[in-house]
């Protein structure tokens, strides 16, 4: 994209603290609802290969819990929070009290419940970045879908796929305890998105 | 599925196949994996096709394989390249989900039908024939094409493996 060929270091740097405040307040969230520690990678923002968007959460065809909501407003985009089954099973267990192992198919209590968790950690994320930048940001009713990788993150790239074959990406591990991973925050702005963000935030476009 | 001599198609990409090896693309979700097959020179062909129409590419250099309208006349053309006869083509096709559902929703969250619709639209015009099809669904499929057979494998998490 025109926009990051000035000065891209600086400019990925601030997308990096968009990511890191948004997914602090939503690592912080989560935390409060698991009752522990949840802790966060440094975001890496990135332009990432369509072929290659699914890597980060093991592969096209890993089975994972994603929770999606669009971002509507002044600076529009897609939001995932994305969870291996085991870990959803277990988010299940501490909220539900549900015996939930790893599987295919889930109830509609469980599916809501998933579904929330993503909406409350949309919404601190968001609020926070709105707070940040002043931009008006409000996420949609969240939908979710526990499937192939690949076939779920398709979906966020695809106000990418008429400039090129790659997308921005902010991409924040939550971790717990022992380095696990206990999900990952996909925040992927639509390409206009970006130059309102940094005119927010006094960066200078050129 | 067999795992020796699988050629990968990746996303918004386009591949042929001969001699007894197979096509594959993995995790197509609103994408549509379009293949063409000549029977008697068992010739293959796959697009994995993103979007429904090259009309809305903004980008400068245009990736023909992710839209409807283009990639089918250039996997036709690497086709013919390789051998293949034109009128012995047929087509399958696979993907075309929504994997999210929404109330009202806005036009991007329905790309899935219009990528089937444009495909459809593309095949007909060239007057290649669609002899079966797994399209649309709320899930995520992997799919795999033999050039020795014609067959099309499709996986996914919620129904297993399916010939069509």
């Amino acid at each position: 994209m025109e926009l990051f060929n000035h000065n891209p270091d600086f400019k990925m740097d601030v997308l990096r603290e968009v990511g890191n405040i948004g997914a602090g307040h939503a690592a912080t969230a989560l935390s409060r609802l698991l009752d522990k520690p949840v802790d966060m990678s440094v975001p890496t923002v990135s332009f990432v290969p369509f072929e290659r968007i699914a890597d980060r959460v093991g592969g096209s065809e890993e089975v994972v819990a994603a929770i999606f909501l669009r971002v509507d407003g002044d600076a529009p985009g897609n939001m995932f929070f994305l969870m291996s089954r085991k870990q959803a099973a277990r988010v299940l267990h501490v909220l539900l009290g549900i015996e939930a192992s790893e599987k295919d198919s889930y109830s509609e209590l469980e599916l809501s419940a998933l579904c929330e968790i993503g909406n409350i950690l949309a919404g601190s994320y968001l609020s926070s970045l709105a707070d940040l930048t002043g931009l008006a940001m409000s996420p949609s009713v969240p939908s979710i879908a526990v499937d192939m990788a690949g076939a779920v993150l398709s979906y966020g790239v695809l106000q990418f796929g008429t400039m090129g074959d790659e997308a921005l990406l902010i991409d924040t591990t939550f971790l717990k305890g022992e380095q696990e991973a206990e999900g990952h925050f996909f925040f992927i702005p639509d390409p206009q998105s970006f130059e309102r963000m940094f005119v927010s935030l006094g960066v200078p476009l050129e | 599925m067999t795992e020796d001599n699988i050629v990968k198609v990746g996303m918004a990409d386009l591949n042929v196949a001969s001699g007894g090896a197979s096509l594959k693309t993995t995790g197509l979700g609103s994408c549509v994996g379009l293949t063409l097959f000549d029977p008697i020179r068992m010739i293959a062909g796959m697009a994995h096709i993103m979007l429904p129409s090259s009309e809305i590419a903004r980008e400068g250099q245009l990736n023909i394989a992710k839209y409807a309208d283009t990639a089918i006349p250039e996997l036709l053309r690497r086709m013919l390249e390789l051998g293949a006869d034109r009128r012995r083509l047929v087509a399958k096709l696979a993907g075309g989900a929504q994997m999210f559902a929404f109330a009202g929703g806005n036009d991007s969250l329905r790309i899935g039908p219009r990528n089937v619709e444009s495909t459809k639209q593309a095949l007909t015009g060239m007057g290649i024939p669609i002899v079966s099809e797994d399209t649309g669904g709320n899930f995520g499929r992997t799919v795999e094409l033999s050039s020795q057979t014609g067959i099309l494998y499709i996986r996914s998490v919620q129904h297993g493996v399916k010939e069509i």
